[in-house]
């Protein structure tokens, strides 16, 4: 008792005195407040300890330009309300972590330290910072559940003037492009409409239901898998091909028939 | 020879045929015809050829083609589209490609033929062109040629809009931009051509009409007209031994050249079946139906309209406003000038040279291209500018495929398209004076034999030879361009008639320009020795290390 009564007149007490104080009301804030929104979308892209996951990934991968705490830089984006969905198609089709800034992030081999396990560990610190679109689920994005014709009149409708007809990909303005489909997954797919990467735009679900989403993947998918019943597919982005078929193959094959025909001569006396 | 050794049945036969109509003498007057070979002279045919093979296989598509634009809902073989609601002429020609047997193959010929007849009449064209074969007497022919291309554009324009299918659309609504362009008739035309607002439901029935029977039954008569007259007039030749403005000299038409045709037809039908087998073209059932609200990316038009798509991509957004009356000259310009270059120059180019180099004379040997510099160039000049707009036609897939700027290439080509005929121009004029300068010294030097020589003062030489008899009677088959004569002015410095004013000195300058003999054959001196290591002060042409 003596002893205590002694220190307290310590010049260091007064700080002992606080850390206790501050500890005691975090410790109990934390036993006693209802679980709140945080936790809720930890829980709603991951578990609570992928957050503490994620966000070492983040800081080791991302925070360079996305800023320590993903509330963006010059050279990069606030990523906060982005989304799980966002971090899951950026990440799985290899875009990000961006190799050099450029008109747009292409498509890539993944990181070497990308897989399932961290890109869910990712999702679920972005997540935590602001909501936004998550990942969807395989139900959702199920090709063999969605209507091939009906998805194809929204393919037409919303999709094909930047992804051509196939979704064999074109250009966009300075150096932009909207990427092929050939490579992208199912959920791929459906992420980008609903976070509308890069010069794509938004197709949230009140412009185009989960469902109709599920039935542009089922004709996206189902088209880029079909054979060509008229032979070689000649990249099937229409005449340019074709022209350039027609001249090299088709005129050239004549030239030298007409040269070969013509070279037999009879001979002069 | 005696009548006894043909069979009674075929004597018979014949001399019934040969009573009634004459066709003995007609026949032995035409089957010697002399046809001159060369390959070149074979590319007209691709065209003709494609032009069989266009009508045999057009015809089998239009028994199952429903060249109307009524609703119906899609209920045939291919599933991403089943249930879609599409036109007729759409729905029958996913039924040709799925559900009629050797459909696809045909509507694949059908589109293979296409594209080669089109191109099979350019390196004709050319052909024609750049050796000066539309000299007197064939510039009519000529000018047949210049409407046979100019109408098998238009088939073509109509043939791929008659599916009905989004890319064929886009076609189409370009079309109706081009037509609602034009200064003050634009929208009665418009309205005359789809019946109506557009689309309208008439256009696919009207342009079928066009494609099935006026166009090509045109075509079929002028093309007539166009073998008739090569025909009587004979064939040009290139020049050789023997070879003169008032002979032939080639196989004749039976049985030499009748079997040299009949084996390129069937090549050509070949080429055209392999491609038709082997290599996908127009896939419809990708391109969904037309609605006027989806477009996709990468909507070219077939290869020849490719120039115009170009053009349009090139031309900067300009507009005029007056009194109410809007001129879009980014469609107006883009659609009419290139188009007007090419075709109007290549039907006025005979009747310009004749203008320029005061020729009226018969022309029946062909010109090598190097031979008349200033026409080479305008040739390859108007290639350039063709082949420009043609490249750019296609920017995006090229922006997308090679991952350079979109824009830049729409900057690049808006200089491209005044800077490349120029250069063009330059550098083939050079090239054609070069190799006029490469016959005259195979005529004056000869050709290196291989030999080396060594002379008795230590000087090693080159033996040269005089060249082969038919190399050196081809390059002796150059002739000058001819200039118009009498051009300066006379003693009391007044020119002559149809030189004065600034159009005459502007002929008189042309032709000063354009004729003459730029590079003699003869105008080096011969020797028949070529030093091959020179030892001389006095040889400054080779360099000694």
């Amino acid at each position: 008792m003596n002893r205590i009564t002694a220190r307290r007149r310590h010049p260091l007490a007064r700080y002992a005195v606080l850390l206790l104080a501050l500890g005691l009301v975090g410790g109990f804030y934390t036993l006693v407040a209802p679980p709140g929104e945080r936790a809720d979308a930890a829980i709603a892209a991951g578990r609570a300890d992928d957050v503490a996951q994620g966000k070492k990934l983040f800081e080791q991968s991302c925070a360079s330009c996305h800023g320590l705490n993903a509330e963006g830089t010059a050279q990069g984006p606030s990523l906060v309300g982005v989304g799980a969905a966002a971090v899951d198609f950026q990440v799985s089709s290899g875009r990000m972590p961006l190799a050099n800034p450029g008109a747009q992030a292409p498509r890539k081999p993944t990181a070497p330290w990308v897989n399932d396990e961290t890109i869910k560990q990712l999702s679920a610190y972005i997540q935590s910072l602001g909501g936004g679109p998550t990942v969807p689920t395989q139900e959702q994005v199920d090709p063999a559940k969605g209507d091939k014709a009906k998805g194809g009149e929204l393919f037409r409708a919303n999709c094909i003037q930047c992804h051509n007809f196939v979704g064999a990909g074109g250009a966009l303005t300075q150096g932009k492009y909207a990427p092929p489909l050939h490579e992208a997954t199912p959920t791929q797919i459906y992420e980008a409409m609903i976070t509308g990467p890069q010069a794509m735009p938004v197709f949230n679900d009140s412009i185009i239901t989960p469902e109709q989403k599920r039935d542009m993947i089922a004709y996206i998918v189902g088209v880029r898998e079909e054979p060509n019943p008229g032979g070689a597919g000649l990249g099937r982005i229409g005449p340019v091909t074709e022209g350039l078929v027609a001249w090299i193959a088709g005129i050239s094959l004549l030239v030298l028939a007409a040269i070969w025909i013509t070279a037999k001569k009879r001979q002069a006396h | 020879m005696s009548a006894g050794s043909v069979p009674k049945p075929i004597a018979s036969t014949s001399s019934f045929i040969d009573d009634r109509i004459g066709a003995g003498n007609f026949l032995k007057r035409n089957l010697r015809k002399v046809f001159p070979d060369h390959w070149s002279f074979l590319l007209g045919e691709i065209a003709l050829y494609s032009f069989i093979v266009l009508l045999l296989t057009g015809t089998f598509l239009t028994f199952f083609f429903k060249p109307t634009m009524g609703h119906v809902i899609y209920d045939g073989s291919y599933e991403p589209l089943k249930g879609v609601m599409m036109s007729e002429a759409y729905a029958s020609a996913l039924h040709i490609s799925f559900d009629v047997r050797g459909g696809l193959l045909m509507r694949q010929m059908h589109h293979w033929a296409a594209l080669l007849f089109v191109a099979g009449m350019m390196v004709h064209a050319l052909r024609v062109f750049f050796t000066g074969a539309y000299r007197k007497p064939r510039e009519l022919n000529w000018l047949i040629g210049v409407g046979l291309l100019t109408l098998a554009l238009l088939e073509g324009l109509t043939g791929y809009s008659l599916p009905d299918d989004l890319l064929s659309g886009a076609g189409l609504r370009i079309t109706e931009g081009v037509a609602i362009s034009l200064p003050l008739v634009g929208t009665w035309i418009t309205f005359f051509l789809f019946g109506g607002e557009y689309p309208g439901e008439d256009v696919v029935s009207r342009f079928y009409s066009l494609h099935i029977l006026l166009i090509p039954g045109i075509l079929l008569a002028l093309i007539t007209a166009h073998m008739i007259l090569m025909w009587v007039q004979k064939h040009t030749q290139m020049p050789g031994k023997g070879r003169t403005n008032n002979n032939v000299v080639g196989a004749p038409f039976y049985p030499a050249f009748m079997a040299k045709a009949g084996a390129y037809f069937m090549f050509t039908f070949g080429a055209i079946a392999l491609l038709g087998t082997f290599a996908q073209i127009n896939p419809i059932w990708l391109f969904g139906p037309y609605t006027p609200a989806d477009i996709s990316a990468g909507s070219q038009p077939d290869f020849y309209m490719g120039f115009l798509e170009g053009s349009l991509r090139l031309m900067p957004a300009w507009e005029i406003n007056v009194l109410g009356f809007t001129l879009p000259l980014s469609v107006l310009i883009p659609a009419l000038v290139p188009m007007g270059i090419v075709m109007t120059g290549l039907a006025l180019y005979p009747f310009i040279e004749q203008w320029v180099t005061g020729d009226r004379s018969e022309h029946h040997i062909a010109e090598r291209p190097r031979n008349n510099p200033h026409r080479t160039s305008i040739g390859i000049s108007a290639v350039t500018f063709y082949g420009i707009l043609w490249l750019l036609g296609a920017n995006d897939e090229i922006a997308a495929f090679f991952h350079v700027s979109l824009n830049w290439t729409t900057y690049v080509g808006r200089v491209l398209i005044f800077v490349g005929p120029a250069v063009a121009y330059f550098v083939t004029y050079r090239m054609c004076l070069g190799l006029q300068r490469s016959d005259a010294a195979v005529i004056g030097h000869g050709v290196e034999s291989g030999v080396i020589k060594r002379l008795p003062s230590g000087e090693y030489i080159e033996v040269h030879v005089p060249p082969n008899e038919a190399i050196e009677a081809h390059m002796r088959g150059k002739t000058a361009i001819p200039v118009i004569t009498g051009t300066s002015a006379d003693g009391d410095g007044i020119p002559p008639k149809g030189m004065r004013g600034p159009l005459g000195k502007l002929r008189a300058k042309l032709s000063k320009a354009y004729g003459g003999e730029k590079i003699p054959l003869d105008g080096e001196h011969p020797h028949e020795e070529h030093a091959a290591v020179g030892s001389g002060e006095d040889d400054k042409s080779l360099t000694r290390h």
